[in-house]
């Protein structure tokens, strides 16, 4: 039976009430088992704190699809002083599935852009599940060359199952909309930083993703497509689903090795929505330190730069 | 005007299978006094039907009925019409070789980087036995072909996707291949022409694949700047990571009748919507209605359009 759901933390929760019980129980009984029950805490602590730093890259998808972990949002108003919020593409519409706007980073004004997942069933509805269209990517691409005008550095926030397969979105071009930032992007002459912080899907999250730093969440994933479109189109097998989140190589120490990600951030054990106000600042020094470095380059330089890190990315035998 | 010929373009000759002592004309650039480039005149030869390769890729062995009209097409037929049902103008899938005979001018196609082939970077089970078959049943060394052409007289550099090569999908190769092509474009000023067909970025080499994206439109968003014609051909089927990239950034797309065009598969479309898509759905004249390409030509008729649009940039490149 394939998991579908990251349960690691309930039956946790389940031991630890059933324990809480037998504590209660012992007290009624007037037995004092209290040093056998912080020996078996401190084991159980230990056992969980493994099995979060040896988590298979499938219990990594669903952790990073994990309904209570923190979104772009979250991040942005957390990390920045003051957010204004931008909206619309100019052309057809405002895509929730992209937020975007203006803010200031450790004094100093950036631009904003993220995947927006919702944190409930009808906010996940509103932002469509953070799928965009391609108004969505017109709306970055309107924003990217707003920050380049201004000269503010782009920090951008991945966290989507790809780009939104419907009709609406092949008639207005999402091919044209995604290849478009992606060219932008690659000559923009600020500095930019992306941050996987859930799940990276495929060309929509690639979207958002050429970067001069590229920093990954520790139990982030990027993927070329979902493991589970891998495993029906590949294997026709959906069951083989955790096989092939494993041969995908998706998790950030994959990508560090592969010279994708260029940075891991160290999650709390349980995950980044256990513990946010940690997972932020760990982000938050992160940031500044690669932005310190990043804005000090000449902009010509850091353009050239980043394409002489796109061009190596080529595993061949000539 | 042979005299002054150069060849610094000919290194590769060793590998390439329809070179001869004329095919060297078409990669030879002239430069008069003022360093400007001029592109070679060679006088265009009468069009005619090239001969085609007995293989037709979407045609079963033995079938002698058209799959759409049900007509029966005989072989020769089939041939002489350049692989195009003559009662209703379907289009069979041709190979990346066949389209280069149609589409140059005879003996006048060079290859480079023919050597390139992929390698199994991530140890993806079974990609190993799938590049040896693909390898087998295509006849080449990856799912592109690139190299000098002439047009209608007109010096170009050509690049052909192979669909029998596993989906034509774009791994490392395709995409460095894309890339080289674009430099040596730049380098000798020519405008390029890509035809493309492809399922997406290549799964198998997971997110090296989907890089490949921002890869090639680094590269594109450079030959803009250098003033330079890039004329995309799209044909069936062009979807996912390749048309979210290089073959939706040229100056004029081109697509042939019936090719099926767009990001998502109309498969994964229906099963997420749940509902019955629009007929003619991402086909070319689905798209061209839409306003996302900008001709809709017959395979017959590609060549001349294409001649025609690289004599109208003549005064423009360079």
């Amino acid at each position: 039976m394939i998991k579908r759901q990251f349960d690691y933390e309930d039956k946790y929760q389940q031991l630890q009430d059933k324990m809480r019980e037998l504590l209660d129980l012992s007290e009624t009984m007037q037995l004092d088992l209290s040093s056998e029950v912080d020996i078996l805490n401190s084991r159980m602590e230990q056992i969980r704190e493994d099995k979060y730093l040896n988590l298979t890259p499938w219990e990594k998808v669903l952790l990073s699809r994990h309904i209570e972990r923190p979104t772009s949002r979250d991040y942005i108003e957390t990390l920045c002083d003051e957010w204004i919020e931008l909206h619309g593409d100019r052309y057809f519409g405002d895509d929730p599935a992209i937020i975007s706007g203006i803010a200031e980073f450790n004094g100093m004004a950036v631009t904003v852009i993220g995947h927006q997942k919702g944190k409930d069933t009808k906010d996940q509805l509103l932002h469509n599940f953070g799928m965009p269209n391609p108004e969505g990517y017109r709306k970055v691409q309107r924003l990217l060359l707003q920050a380049e005008k201004f000269k503010r550095p782009v920090i951008c926030f991945i966290d989507t199952p790809g780009a939104y397969p419907g009709i609406g979105a092949e008639e207005r071009g999402q091919a044209w909309a995604i290849a478009q930032v992606l060219m932008t992007l690659s000559a923009l002459a600020v500095p930019i930083i992306s941050v996987v912080i859930g799940e990276g899907g495929s060309g929509g999250a690639l979207a958002l993703g050429v970067a001069d730093r590229m920093l990954m969440l520790s139990n982030a994933v990027f993927s070329v497509a979902s493991p589970e479109a891998c495993a029906s189109i590949l294997w026709k097998d959906l069951d083989r689903v955790e096989e092939m989140a494993n041969a995908l190589k998706i998790t950030a120490f994959d990508l560090a090795d592969l010279g994708i990600a260029d940075e891991i951030i160290r999650e709390p054990i349980g995950g980044a929505h256990l513990d946010f106000a940690s997972t932020a600042e760990a982000l938050r020094k992160s940031l500044q330190i690669n932005l310190a470095f990043l804005i000090a380059q000449d902009p010509i330089a850091l353009v050239e730069q980043r394409y002489d890190k796109l061009r190596k990315i080529a595993r061949l035998s000539e | 005007m042979r005299g002054r010929v150069s060849l610094r373009y000919c290194q590769v000759l060793d590998t390439v299978r329809f070179a001869d002592q004329s095919a060297r004309k078409c990669v030879i650039m002239f430069s008069n006094n003022f360093g400007k480039k001029k592109y070679a005149s060679i006088k265009p030869e009468e069009d005619r039907i090239k001969p085609l390769s007995q293989t037709v890729a979407d045609k079963l062995p033995g079938q002698k009925n058209c799959p759409v009209c049900a007509n029966f097409v005989s072989d020769l037929e089939l041939i002489q019409n350049y692989k195009v049902c003559p009662h209703c103008g379907y289009h069979y899938t041709i190979t990346a070789w066949d389209r280069i005979h149609l589409m140059v001018d005879e003996n006048s196609f060079v290859p480079f980087d023919a050597g390139l082939s992929s390698c199994n970077s991530l140890n993806f089970p079974g990609y190993d036995d799938k590049l040896v078959n693909a390898k087998q049943q295509s006849g080449c060394n990856e799912a592109i072909i690139t190299g000098y052409a002439s047009i209608g007289g007109y010096n170009t550099v050509l690049g052909v996707m192979e669909s029998r090569f596993m989906m034509a999908s774009m791994g490392a190769v395709v995409g460095e291949k894309i890339c080289r092509a674009f430099d040596r474009a730049m380098e000798s000023g020519y405008p390029i022409i890509i035809c493309s067909c492809s399922g997406g970025a290549r799964m198998q080499e997971g997110m090296i694949a989907l890089m490949q994206m921002a890869k090639t439109s680094a590269v594109i968003s450079r030959f803009h700047q250098t003033g330079q014609l890039y004329i995309s051909v799209l044909t069936h089927p062009t979807t996912g990571g390749v048309s979210a990239s290089f073959a939706t950034l040229a100056d004029i797309i081109i697509a042939e009748p019936g090719a099926l065009i767009g990001f998502t598969g109309p498969r994964v479309i229906q099963q997420t919507i749940g509902e019955r898509l629009p007929e003619n759905f991402q086909r070319s004249e689905f798209l061209l209605e839409h306003g996302m390409i900008d001709i809709v030509k017959p395979r017959s008729e590609l060549r001349t359009t294409i001649s025609s649009l690289l004599k109208l940039h003549q005064g423009g490149t360079k």
